[in-house]
């Protein structure tokens, strides 16, 4: 039941809960929108400072309203759509971009009461309900799933292009996203391994992984820093955003997946990744940050929960927009390099040294002796993957400086 | 097959009389030509490359430019590639062609500067010192010591400037942003200290037959130093962002490597050669100006990748300063140009006192001077290598043949060996390492 777990559809379902539900709805799809509107402006500003630039600045107060003049411009281009192109295909791909990342920020709570084991109840119109739009059983599971969706958008628009550059630009998408979608699952998996709620049971709604971070346990730490960052670099890979943006790589692939397109279509490609980039901070505030929760200062608890949620995810697409103003870009191989061979098996060797404590915790094995056999596994496994990856370097090496075919 | 059947069958419609501008395919060309290019070098005509390619076919040939935005203007190249890996290449050229070397021998000698100057658009001065070189070795001219000097000045000063448009075009190709309005930065000051010395921000026409336009303005030492006291803080900032940035090293070093042999092999001048170990640089093996009086190291690098490209010229910058410092201390006085009242125009105040002066003014810009016959070649270090004019002189005021031996168009010569190999990214951080400009590969 995809909206089980929110207390305002427990009862009896009538006009006011349908109201509600309604108001929440349209008040998620009006958030993101204003809230894509701002990352745009905010990233440029941002990026500007960093620069010695002044960034925009004529349209609105600080430039803040410089997108709504580009997304009215774009509205008025011309849409083309190239002869070559699979016709069908190349329209649907910028939809499938855009509607995951909604779909998902729907499941974000984005504010709440969590103080007090409220679990982010709020009393409005005489009902209990959540702030958040659903609150789905499967939780972080739908989140993945609406993420891998996304790169169907990415590649079926490089695919359906009919030019050489986008499916350059597709092939290294689906191979990137992929890859990195294995890092992403692992940094959720270890949250929700010690998310567990007093009964020892976890729980992957977004709700239950919030309250169980209350009021300090923030996943940050509880996790041990590790499946955090793992997190941080696979999202930014997921969002192809610098360091990682290979899939668009302007200076290689000019664009790539976007090069045929123009008008509308590309403005839906370009708001759903600044939309996806804010989804993956409020993911990453949910998971790692705490989500809503913080102390109640004065006044109302639920005021409370939408000003740390908004200062958490400003924290984070800060974050996200200084790396884009520091790093250069990697090269394909070095990503794939480091997702296969630095993230996944970390990832993978954190997560088994989370449950290590958890089961050693149950059976009431000495910490420090599980700790220290872990950490001797995880090295000696580090050191044959080493080997294993200067072994195979060298034969890429040698096949390439082969002499046969070098002079026809 | 021969040669002819060849052009018979592919329709060359560029036949000239030196024949088929057309690389012939590799089964034509004679066993020296195909060791030197050791299978990078792509030979296919265009209509080869437009019919679609068998479906069993695992190589795909890519078109990188002329409109792409890492090729540094309109150079196109036609990649052959594996997956993402490059494996032959060929540089296309010719999309800039507007005649110049041709237009230089309907223009005086006088006229010749504003022409050349187009060229190298970086770095303008460079092209412009050439020409008056070969054209004083013409004359047999003995410049004065403060135009030298100035020379040299304007020279570093525009270095300085077109190596940091390389530090910015080189970190925005490789995705650093920050990087490009950096150097971008950097350079406008240069810029605007050569506007203040000679009126403009590009093709400058400041170094002239005989000397100078003019001589350097008031106030110009203290606008130097403040600019020279800039640069280093800055450059260490270039440390920390770039040369010190993991992904930064990862994506340079190894990558499009080149040994000194080949180098030689191919004609490459300049950072590329240095970039190999091999300390060849004209203003110390070959002084002109007054380079000889001057200190100041030949930057070299061990390895010949992207990464020694860029430090050596992260590092020429730091040896530019060096000698701009230099020519703030030891300016010598005297005159900006020669007092040779053929070559030189005279001073505007002469012209109303002097029925000679007049005469000569209006003489030198009408019709120019006449030059003794016969030919001269000089060359100079520009930011990208040897930069050489060779002037035929037929003992007209006009040049019989002009040449221009520009650096990028022969350090494209490499481009193919350097890419083999590589990936598409690895390419334009190699093209970005070449550091071509096209208005000197086509003139």
């Amino acid at each position: 039941m995809i909206v089980a777990a929110d207390p305002l559809l427990s009862g009896h379902v009538g006009l006011v809960v349908f109201l509600i539900v309604l108001g929440k709805a349209v008040v998620t799809l009006g958030i993101c929108l204003i809230a894509t509107m701002l990352m745009i402006w905010f990233e440029r500003k941002v990026i500007s400072d960093l620069q010695n630039r002044i960034g925009p600045n004529r349209a609105g107060p600080f430039g803040i309203l410089q997108t709504l003049a580009d997304g009215l411009k774009v509205i008025l281009k011309e849409d083309l759509v190239p002869e070559k192109s699979d016709r069908w295909v190349f329209r649907l791909a910028p939809i499938l971009t855009m509607i995951p990342a909604f779909i998902t920020f729907g499941m974000i709570p984005i504010g709440g009461d969590f103080t007090d084991g409220n679990g982010g109840v709020v009393h409005m119109f005489g009902h209990d309900t959540l702030l958040q739009l659903a609150n789905p059983d499967a939780g972080v599971l739908v989140i993945l799933a609406m993420s891998s969706i996304a790169v169907y958008g990415v590649m079926l628009a490089g695919w359906s292009s009919g030019s050489k550059y986008p499916l350059l630009g597709s092939v290294r998408a689906s191979a990137q996203m992929v890859s990195y979608e294995a890092a992403l699952g692992l940094g959720v998996l270890a949250v929700v391994l010690v998310g567990s709620n007093d009964a020892g049971i976890s729980s992957l709604t977004t709700n239950s992984i919030v309250s169980a971070q209350m009021p300090w346990g923030w996943n940050l730490w509880v996790t041990g820093l590790v499946p955090f960052v793992i997190f941080i670099l696979a999202a930014t890979a997921e969002l192809n955003r610098p360091p990682f943006d290979l899939v668009e790589a302007e200076q290689e692939l000019v664009g790539s997946f976007q090069t045929e397109y123009s008008g509308f279509r590309f403005a839906i490609f370009y708001l759903a990744e600044f939309l996806n980039a804010i989804t993956m901070g409020a993911i990453v505030v949910t998971l790692f940050l705490g989500g809503p929760g913080g102390p109640v200062l004065f006044g109302p608890g639920w005021m409370w929960g939408f000003v740390w949620f908004f200062l958490k995810l400003v924290a984070v697409l800060y974050a996200f927009v200084w790396t884009r103003a520091s790093v250069p870009r990697v090269r394909y191989d070095q990503l794939m390099d480091l997702g296969w061979k630095v993230l996944i098996p970390l990832g993978v060797g954190w997560m088994l040294l989370l449950v290590g404590i958890r089961v050693g915790a149950d059976a009431g094995w000495n910490p420090v002796v599980t700790v220290a056999v872990a950490a001797v596994v995880m090295v000696a496994c580090y050191g044959l993957l080493r080997l294993a990856g200067a072994t195979s370097r060298r034969l890429a090496a040698e096949a390439l400086d082969a002499p046969e075919g070098v002079i026809d | 097959m021969t040669i002819a059947e060849h052009e018979a069958d592919h329709d060359l419609a560029a036949l000239t009389d030196e024949g088929a501008q057309e690389m012939s395919p590799r089964a034509l060309a004679g066993g020296v030509e195909v060791l030197r290019e050791v299978g990078s070098v792509l030979r296919m005509s265009e209509s080869d490359a437009m019919l679609d390619a068998p479906d069993d076919s695992e190589t795909s040939i890519i078109n990188m430019g002329p409109q792409h935005p890492s090729t540094h203007g309109v150079l196109r190249l036609m990649l052959e590639l594996d997956g993402e890996t490059v494996l032959r290449t060929k540089p296309v050229i010719g999309y800039l062609h507007t005649g110049m070397e041709k237009t230089g021998e309907q223009l005086t000698y006088v006229q010749g500067g504003t022409n050349v100057t187009r060229m190298d658009y970086a770095s303008p001065l460079f092209s412009e010192a050439a020409f008056c070189l070969a054209t004083e070795a013409l004359l047999g001219l003995e410049v004065p010591p403060r135009a030298q000097w100035i020379r040299m000045l304007m020279h570093e000063l525009n270095r300085l400037t077109s190596h940091f448009l390389f530090l910015g075009t080189n970190g925005m190709d490789l995705g650093s942003t920050s990087m490009m309005i950096y150097g971008w930065r950097e350079r406008e000051e240069g810029l605007r200290i050569l506007e203040m010395i000679t009126g403009l921000r590009m093709n400058h026409n400041f170094i002239r037959v005989g000397g100078t336009a003019a001589d350097l303005p008031d106030g110009w030492q203290e606008r130097l130093s403040t600019y020279l006291d800039a640069i280093p803080a800055r450059l260490e900032e270039y440390e920390v962002l770039m040369t010190d940035q993991p992904i930064w090293r990862e994506r340079l070093q190894g990558v499009g490597d080149i040994t000194t042999e080949e180098a030689i092999a191919l004609g490459a001048t300049g950072p590329i050669l240095r970039s190999t170990g091999y300390a060849w640089d004209l203003r110390r093996q070959m002084p002109y100006f007054a380079y000889d009086q001057v200190d100041f190291d030949v930057i070299v690098g061990s390895y010949g990748d992207c990464f020694d490209r860029y430090a050596i010229r992260l590092n020429e910058i730091r040896e530019s300063v060096r000698i701009l410092r230099q020519c703030l201390e030891h300016m010598p006085a005297g005159d900006y140009r020669i007092q040779d009242k053929k070559v030189t125009p005279p001073p505007r105040a002469r012209i109303d006192e002097s029925m000679e002066a007049l005469i000569h003014h209006f003489k030198i810009f009408t019709e120019g001077f006449k030059v003794p016959e016969g030919e001269a070649y000089a060359a100079v270090e520009s930011p990208r290598g040897e930069l050489g004019c060779y002037i035929v002189s037929d003992g007209s005021g006009t040049p019989y043949r002009m040449h221009i031996r520009g650096p990028s168009f022969v350090n494209l010569q490499v481009l193919p060996h350097l890419l083999r190999g590589g990936t598409i990214a690895d390419a334009v951080a190699v093209i970005s390492s070449v550091d071509p400009i096209m208005g000197e590969v086509d003139r």
